[in-house]
This record gives structure tokens, sequence and C-alpha cells, in this order.
């Protein structure tokens, strides 16, 4: 009995300890980022330039850098992954070997590693698609598509965020009561009407949380677009879609192992990882909310 | 209105956006297609440019890049003492070589010390993540008061949403520090600190799942090994436990994945330097930071090109194996051990 019990408590501390110990993990890396990068954020560092040598000043750039690359990626991302998932949950019969292979892309595209997206960025969009374009459009030897820039980032960003849209839109979908489907139905809509009409405006609020969820994701992503956009320093910021741009998170990587005083700017460097984190993080929590109402819906 | 009019023009429209929709979603599927075809295309000069340029360079080591601070001279000094004939070319000798040393007179592609860097910080990742993640998965559904269980919830949802990145980063700056003055050991980024890193992006993966497996154990299971006598301990370790293992199994598998295609945390976290050695503390060059570290300085078209695509072929079908056997292990395992209950 007494073996018992020792057993028992120390099973039961065991488990204790593992949750105790992630939520240390959480709470000292977030703690130590929030305490030490808070003093260096000020409205110059989030509205200025660097200067000196990326030593001084502010990190404007790579924001609006990595504002650009999730809208871009967001206006070619969300539609197609919004379409997909009405594909799977609305037209596909869930057995047909074409909607399985379309379930099993998805999942694929899941699991691959953003450095091999990376990879593809480059192989196709750059290499075979850029080239050919250049080819096509400007006088021989002229660069401007086959090379790395905000349009071929966004773009190897948007397929990397493709299966988070589908797997959160196909859940709001499926959250639309299936009584209000067979309603619209039987009054006589056709079944892209019921789709347009009845079945997107109630799962509207899971659409907003797929996106928010890729956003969130894209501006994270560090490893697909080292070197298929991203750049060190830019003395101007992006006007076109051929530019190369600055972004948050390979700013945060660039200036903490390339620069060329470390220590100098580690001020600069917590700073611009509290911002990103601040910024996924708002993200990430109005998708949490959001979806918090869907299941609620749900369960009406 | 005739009604047959009326009719058919509503199936035109529904049969168009049937159409759409069913071409749009084949994007996935056109793209998963494109990585694996433009993945491996640029790969395929490797194995068919055979014809060996065969001059004598003299041997020049250049300093290696390294991507942390430590490490290079060691490195310098092992290439010095092998030697290899074929120069420019990645040969299969050159390929299977121990010595990855693009940059030089004499480049040397060996992929061996970046295959088992990889291996070496994933497994480190893995033993660290797997217990944890198991253990609290199990605290929130068989132990933990609801106070707990409701922290855990948010708690693993922030681990998960960190930015790789940032991970990283507080790696580089405060765990290895923190490390080097536990162990005292040498280099300040090595295998073990990059290894404890990715755990933290590890974790997230293997707790959701598993918690999920085990709250797939029907509840009949466990209330009736409870009224058999048994006490939460034991019933969670020799009844949930063993009914949940194939989630489990599948969970372990996509840490595995995770952490073996992870490269901003090996990047930053583990000295980058292409060593073949045991210990846990000396620096290590994973596939994956290789790739992300050299692929923005080569020359398009060149050999060292053409093997970081070779490398990058190598990650993406491991992971692809990888998940597509968690895949089959939850789905068919899972379905026969509980419909037969």
């Amino acid at each position: 009995m007494i073996k018992k019990k020792i057993l028992n408590a120390s099973v039961s501390s065991a488990t204790a300890l593992s949750a105790f110990f992630i939520l240390a993990i959480v709470a000292v890396v977030m703690g130590n980022i929030i305490i030490e990068g808070s003093s260096t954020v000020t409205w110059e560092f989030l509205t200025g330039k660097p200067t000196e040598g990326m030593t001084q000043g502010g990190i404007f750039p790579a924001i609006f850098g990595t504002f650009l690359l999730v809208v871009i990626m967001s206006i070619i991302g969300v539609p197609i992954g919004t379409i997909t998932a009405i594909y799977l949950t609305e037209y596909a019969n869930q057995h047909s070997p074409f909607a399985r292979l379309i379930r099993f892309a998805v999942n694929t595209l899941a699991g691959v590693p953003a450095i091999v997206f990376g990879l593809f960025g480059l192989g196709f969009f750059i290499q075979f698609v850029g080239s050919s374009m250049d080819k096509a459009l400007l006088p021989a030897g002229e660069l401007r598509w086959g090379q790395p820039n905000i349009l071929w980032a966004s773009l190897t960003m948007a397929i990397l965020t493709l299966p988070v849209v589908i797997v959160s839109v196909e859940e709001a979908l499926k959250s639309v009561p299936r009584e209000l489907r067979e309603a619209s139905l039987a009054l006589g809509a056709t079944k892209f009407e019921t789709i347009w009409k009845i079945v997107l405006p109630n799962s509207l609020a899971g659409m907003l949380t797929g996106g928010i969820l890729a956003v969130s994701r894209g501006a994270g992503e560090v490893a697909p677009i080292l070197f298929t956009g991203a750049a060190y320093f830019l003395p101007k910021l992006p006007n076109s879609l051929s530019d190369q741009f600055m972004e948050l998170g390979y700013h945060i990587y660039i200036m903490s192992t390339q620069s060329p005083d470390v220590e100098a700017t580690r001020g600069i460097q917590y700073a611009t990882t509290l911002v990103l984190l601040v910024l996924t993080f708002a993200l990430n929590f109005s998708a949490i909310f959001l979806r918090y109402r869907v299941r609620k819906n749900m369960a009406h | 209105m005739p009604k047959n009019q009326l009719k058919k023009k509503f199936r035109l429209g529904e049969v168009i956006a049937e159409k759409v929709v069913t071409i749009v979603a084949f994007f996935s599927l056109a793209m998963i297609t494109l990585i694996f075809v433009f993945v491996f295309r640029e790969t395929l000069p490797i194995f068919f440019s055979g014809n060996a340029e065969v001059s004598s360079v003299p041997v020049q080591i250049e300093q290696q890049e390294t991507y942390g601070d430590e490490g290079i001279q060691e490195v310098a000094m092992q290439s010095k003492t092998s030697s290899h004939d074929n120069e420019g070319i990645a040969s299969f000798d050159n390929l299977t070589g121990t010595t990855w040393q693009p940059v030089s007179g004499t480049p040397k592609f060996g992929i061996v010390p970046l295959v088992l860097g990889s291996f070496k910080v994933s497994l480190i990742a893995v033993l660290f993540a797997v217990p944890i993640a198991i253990l609290a998965a199990l605290f929130t559904s068989s132990f933990a008061p609801k106070w707990a269980k409701e922290l855990m919830k948010p708690a693993i949802e922030i681990l998960a949403g960190i930015p790789s990145v940032v991970i990283g980063f507080f790696a580089l700056i405060v765990l290895a520090s923190l490390i080097q003055n536990i162990f005292g050991y040498q280099y300040r980024l090595n295998a073990f600190v990059g290894g404890v890193a990715l755990s933290f992006a590890v974790i997230p993966i293997i707790y959701s799942i598993t918690e999920d497996a085990i709250s797939r154990v029907p509840r009949s299971l466990t209330e009736a090994s409870l009224a058999l006598g048994a006490s939460k301990w034991e019933t969670a370790l020799y009844v949930v436990l063993p009914a949940a293992t194939p989630g489990i199994f599948a969970a372990v598998l996509l840490g595995i994945g995770r952490a073996f295609g992870e490269t901003m945390i090996v990047l930053m976290a583990t000295g980058n330097a292409a060593m073949l050695t045991a210990s846990l503390f000396e620096p290590v060059r994973t596939m994956s930071a290789t790739i992300g570290a050299e692929m923005a300085e080569v020359v398009f078209g060149e050999t060292h090109y053409n093997v970081l695509f070779l490398i990058g072929s190598i990650l993406f079908l491991f992971t692809f194996v990888l998940n597509a056997i968690a895949e089959l292990f939850v789905r068919q395992r899972m379905m026969k051990k509980f419909q037969g209950i």
C-alpha cells in the first residue's frame, strides 16, 4: 500500500513537473524578450530608418516590408485556400479519388519544411518563371524578375500558408448547420446560391480566422525568404513588385548573427524581436477569439 | 416564364461554378507536384555531368562560413589533412565524403557530417521533448485540477505561436550562456544548445497530438479501470497510455519531422561548423542550416548550388516519409483499435 502511494505520488508529480516545465519555458522566453526589449521600443524606433551603419535608428523598413509581404501573400493565398476548402466540404464526394488526392496534397504541403519552400521559390519562381519573363519581356541580358524580390517571396509564403487557410475555412464551413443548407435548397436555391448566400456569410468569422492565422505564420517564418527576396539593408522602401525588401524576422536573424558588432546592437535585436512577437500574438489572439466564437456558434 | 428555360440557365451557372471551384482546388495538388519536380530538377546536373575536370589546383583553405563564431579553425585543420582528387564536381565519392567545404580551391561536398548533424540535433531535441510533452499531456488529461488545465491550453498555444527565429534568438543570447555556465564546456554554440532550443518548437506538436490521442481513449476504458479499483496513476499508466500509443507514436514521428526540417533555430544556435564528432557539446552543422546559410551566396547553376538542392531533396523526402507513416498510423491503427471495442 505504501509502495503504491509512493508510486502514485511520483507519477503524478512527474507529470505535474513536466507541465510546469512547459509553463516555465513560455514564461522565461516571453519574459526575457519583453523585459529586455521594451526599453528600446519607442515611437522613433517604430517609425525610423536604420542609421549609422545599422547600429542606431529604427526598423520601419522592416515593419513595412513584413506588412507588404503578408498583404501580397494573403491576396493570393486566402482566395485559393478558401475555394479549395469550399471544394473539399461542399462539392467533393469525400470518397472520390480526386478529393482524397487533394486532401493528401494539402496534408503533404503542411508537412514540407519551410526551407524547402525557399528552395522551391528559388528554383521555380526565380529561376524558371522569373528568368522566362526576363527573356520574353526585357532586352537580352537584363535581369529584373529573374532575381529575388518581394513578389516571389510573397508567392512562396502564400503556398506555405495555404494549408493553414484551408484547414481553418474547412472547419468554419463545417460549423454551418445542415438545416440551413437544406432549408435553402428546399426553398429552390441552387447549390451555388446556397453556398454563396447561406454558407459563406455564416462562416465569415472562420474565413477571417484562417486569414489571420496565415498572416501570423507568414510574418513569423524566415527560412522561405532567406534567398527569395529579403535584404539586409535597403536605403529605400520597396516601390515595385520586383524590389527586394527588409523583414522583421530576417532583420532579427541578420542583426544577431552577421552584423559587424553584434553586442552593440543587442538593444535593437531585442526590440525587433519584441515587435515581431507582439505582432504575431496580436494576430494569434484575435484568431483564437474568433475561433472560440465559431465553436460557440457550432454548439448552438 | 417557360419553366425549361429557367432551369437551363441556372444549371449553366452551376456547372461553371463547380468547374471553377474544382480547378482552383487542383492548385494544391499542382503545387506539391511542382515542389517535387523543381526541387529535384535542380539536383539533376550532379548526376548527369560526370566529366571530371581534373586540374591540380593547389589546396587553398578559405575560411569556411560559420554563422556562430566558433569552430572555424577546427574545421580548417581537419580538412587540410583529408585529400580528394575530384575538383569542382560532385562525384559520388565526394558527396559521401566526410568533409563539407564547398567554398575553396578544391570544393568538398561531403554531406555525411551534415546528415549526421541533423540527426544528432533532432535526436537531442526529441529526447528532451518527448518525455516532457507526453507527461504534460498525461497531466492535463488525468491529474490536473481544472485551473491547471485552463492554464496549459493557452501556454501551449503561445509556445506554438512563437516564431522559430525568436526561439533561435533566445537560444543564441540567453540559453547558450545559461547552459555553458552549467556545464562549462568550450564552445558556446553547439549541438546541445541547438537541440534544447529545438525542443521548444517540438514540444507543442507532440503535446497537442498526444493530448488529442488521449482524449480519444474511450471513457468506458478508464471508468472500467477505476471501477475495478485501479488508482488514478495505474489507470493513466496502464490503461490510458497503452490505448493512446498509436497516436503518441504519430506525435513523436511528426515531432522528429519538425525537428529535422526546422531551419532558423539550428542556424542560429548550433554553431554551424561541419564537424564529425560524437560530442554533444561541439558545434554542428545541419542540412537545413547549410541551405539557409549558403544558398544566398552561391552562383546559380554551379555544383555547390545543385548540391544544396540535393540536400533539400533529402530533407523533403525524409519529412515526407515520416509524415506519411504518421498519418497511416493514426488513421488505420486508431480505427482498428477502437472499432473492436
